[in-house]
C-alpha cells in the first residue's frame, strides 16, 4: 500500500467573483519511506495540496489517501499518523517553547515525561539551547521557532510528515540544521516515515528528495527523480530544469494569449 | 512512547489557556478591574433604593461577565487561534471536536466562577452588604449549571470567528447583549415591550437571574431553587449538542472553502 495516493484532485476558490483553480486533477501517489518533493512558484497549489491532505481542506472533486484512508470521510484515522510544519511558525507567540509543545502533545496523547524528553532530543540535534525552552516564543528569531515547528512535527512521531516550506525565511545555518535532521530523520526512522516537502529550493529538493514534481497553476507538469529530470532536460541543476519547465508554461500562455 | 486516552486531551486546553493567563497576568487584572467597576458602578445606580436594590442590580452584572468571559473564552480562543495561525494544529490532531471544545469550555466554567466570585467578593465589601442569610452554595450551583447552557449559546457564537477572523469575535458580544437584555440584567421581564417577551421565557439567562436573586436576596434553598436547577440542566443539555452540531456544520464549511488557514 502507498503511503499516499491521489486521484484527479481539484480544488477551486472563489476569487472576486472568478473561479481560481488551486489544484487542477492532480494525480500522484508516494511510497513508504520516500522523500517526494512538490517544488512550484508561489501560488502554484503547493499548500492546498498539503492542507487536502492534512484533512483541513475537502477537495472539491477526486480522492486522497493516506495509508489507505480517505482524507474527508476517515480524517480520524489520517490524523492519527501524520504530522505538519508550515512556512509560518504558527504558536501561541505569548507562551514558551515548552508549553506550546505540551500542548501539542497532550492533543496527541503523549505522556508529558516523553513529550519533554523528545522534545529536548530532537531541539538538541537541531542546535537549539535547552534553555531557551521556557522564553516566551515571541522573544525567539523566526529561526529557532521553525525549530521548534520541527520539533513539535517529528516528536509525534508520524509516519506521514508533510513539510511545507519548512526552511523558507531560515539563514543558511539553520537551514543546513532543518535539512540535516530531516536526512537523519529518513536514515533513522527507515520504512516508518514517509515525507511531502514542498520547497523554493531546488537545491534542497535535489537533496533531500527521492522523486519531484513541478507544480504550475494546480497541475503538476513534471514528475521523477533528480536524475530523471536532469536527465530528461538535459539539465545539470534541478534549478535549471524548473526555469526550463515554468519557461515553457510561459511560453504555452504567451502563445495561447 | 506512551499514550494516553483522547478525553485526557481537554487538559491540553486547561493548561493551555492558563499559561496565556499566567502569561498576561497583568491585563488579566485589568479586564477583572474593568468588571469590578463595571459591577460597582451598577451597584451604585440603587444605592438610595436601599442594598437589597444594590444586591439586585449587582447579580445582573455578575451575570453579565460570567457571560462574558465563557464566550470571550470560547470564541475569542477560536478568534486567538485563527489569528496566531495554530487553529490548523488544533484542528488536523487526533482529537475529537467534542473533546477540543468540552477542554474549552470547563476552563471558561472555571475562570468565570472564580472571576464572578471575586466581583461578588469585592462588591460586598465595598457596599458592606451582609449575605449571612444568602444561600451561597445554591448561587454557585446556579453559576456552574447555567454554565452548561450559556456553553451551548458560546458555541454558536464561536462559529462566528471561525468564519470571519477580523469580525466574528466583535459580533459574538452583540449575541451576548442581546441574550442579557431580553433576560432582564437589571430589571423585571414584565417591563419589557409584550413582543419580546417570549424570548424572555426561552432565554437561559432569565432563569439564571431569578434564581441568583432568589438565593442571595431570599437565601432560597435548594428544593426551592430545584426546578429552575433541573431546568437550566435540561436546557444546558439540549444546548450543547445543538452547539456542537452547529460547530461542526461550520467547521466543515470552512474546510470547503478554505477559511482556517491565516495565508499560504
Amino acid at each position: 500500500m502507498e503511503a499516499v495516493k491521489c486521484d484527479g484532485l481539484i480544488k477551486n476558490f472563489g476569487k472576486d467573483g472568478r473561479k481560481v483553480s488551486a489544484v487542477d486533477r492532480v494525480s500522484f501517489s508516494v511510497s513508504r519511506n520516500e522523500v517526494f518533493g512538490i517544488v512550484g512558484p508561489n501560488g502554484s497549489g503547493k499548500s492546498t495540496l498539503i492542507r487536502i491532505l492534512s484533512t483541513l481542506l475537502i477537495p472539491d472533486a477526486g480522492s486522497a489517501r493516506v495509508f489507505g484512508h480517505d482524507v474527508v470521510r476517515e480524517y480520524g484515522k489520517v490524523r492519527r499518523v501524520i504530522n505538519r510544519v508550515s512556512v509560518d511558525a504558527a504558536f501561541f507567540k505569548g507562551i514558551s517553547a515548552w508549553e506550546n509543545l505540551r500542548y501539542a502533545a497532550r492533543l496527541y496523547g503523549m505522556a508529558k515525561g516523553d513529550a519533554k524528553m523528545r522534545s529536548r532530543e530532537i531541539l538538541a540535534k537541531l542546535g537549539f539551547a535547552e534553555k531557551r525552552m521556557y522564553e516566551p516564543l515571541e522573544d525567539l528569531s523566526r529561526g529557532m521557532q521553525q525549530k521548534v515547528a520541527i520539533a513539535r512535527a517529528f516528536f509525534t512521531a508520524p509516519m506521514l510528515l508533510l513539510l511545507d516550506e519548512p526552511t523558507t525565511g531560515l539563514d543558511p545555518r539553520s537551514k543546513l540544521d532543518v535539512q540535516e535532521y530531516i536526512r537523519e530523520a529518513m536514515q533513522r526512522e527507515v520504512g516508518d516515515l514517509t515525507i511531502i516537502l514542498t520547497t523554493h529550493d531546488m537545491n534542497e529538493a535535489e537533496a533531500l528528495c527521492d522523486r519531484v514534481a513541478i507544480i504550475i497553476d494546480g497541475r503538476f507538469v513534471t514528475l521523477g527523480s533528480p536524475s530523471e529530470l536532469l536527465a530528461e532536460y538535459d539539465k545539470s541543476a534541478l534549478e535549471e530544469v524548473f526555469l526550463e519547465v515554468t519557461g515553457r508554461k510561459w511560453k504555452e500562455i504567451e502563445d495561447e494569449v | 512512547m506512551r499514550y494516553r486516552s483522547q478525553t485526557y486531551g481537554s487538559i491540553a486546553f486547561v493548561e493551555r489557556n492558563f499559561a496565556l493567563v499566567r502569561r498576561y497576568i497583568g491585563w488579566e487584572a485589568v479586564f477583572v478591574s474593568y468588571n469590578v467597576v463595571n459591577a460597582l458602578a451598577i451597584g451604585l445606580i440603587g444605592a438610595r433604593m436601599g442594598k437589597d436594590m444594590i444586591v439586585y442590580l449587582v447579580v445582573g452584572a455578575m451575570v453579565w461577565g460570567f457571560l462574558s468571559i465563557l464566550f470571550h473564552e470560547i470564541s475569542e480562543s477560536i478568534a486567538w487561534e485563527r489569528w496566531e495561525g495554530t487553529i490548523e494544529y488544533t484542528f488536523m490532531a487526533p482529537i475529537s471536536r467534542f473533546i477540543h471544545l468540552i477542554g474549552n469550555c470547563l476552563w471558561a466554567v472555571v475562570y468565570g466562577v472564580i472571576r464572578s466570585s471575586l466581583i461578588l467578593a469585592i462588591v460586598v465589601l465595598f457596599f458592606g452588604i451582609s449575605i449571612k442569610g444568602a444561600n451561597l452554595p445554591g448561587l454557585f450551583v446556579i453559576l456552574i449549571v447555567s454554565g452548561l447552557s450559556f456553553v451551548g449559546l458560546g458555541l454558536v457564537a464561536a462559529v462566528l470567528p471561525l468564519l470571519s477572523t477580523e469580525k466574528g469575535a466583535y459580533a459574538t458580544h452583540i449575541l451576548e447583549a442581546a441574550l442579557l437584555l431580553v433576560s432582564g440584567v437589571y430589571y423585571e421581564i414584565e417591563v419589557l415591550p409584550v413582543w419580546i417577551r417570549p424570548l424572555s421565557y426561552v432565554s437561559p439567562a432569565t432563569y439564571t437571574l431569578r434564581a441568583m436573586r432568589a438565593a442571595l436576596l431570599d437565601g432560597a434553598g435548594f428544593d426551592e431553587l430545584m426546578p429552575i436547577i433541573l431546568l437550566l440542566l435540561v436546557t444546558g443539555l439540549l444546548l450543547v449538542p445543538l452547539g456542537m452540531l452547529i460547530f461542526s456544520k461550520a467547521e466543515h464549511y470552512a474546510k470547503k472553502k478554505g477559511k482556517l488557514k491565516r495565508s499560504g
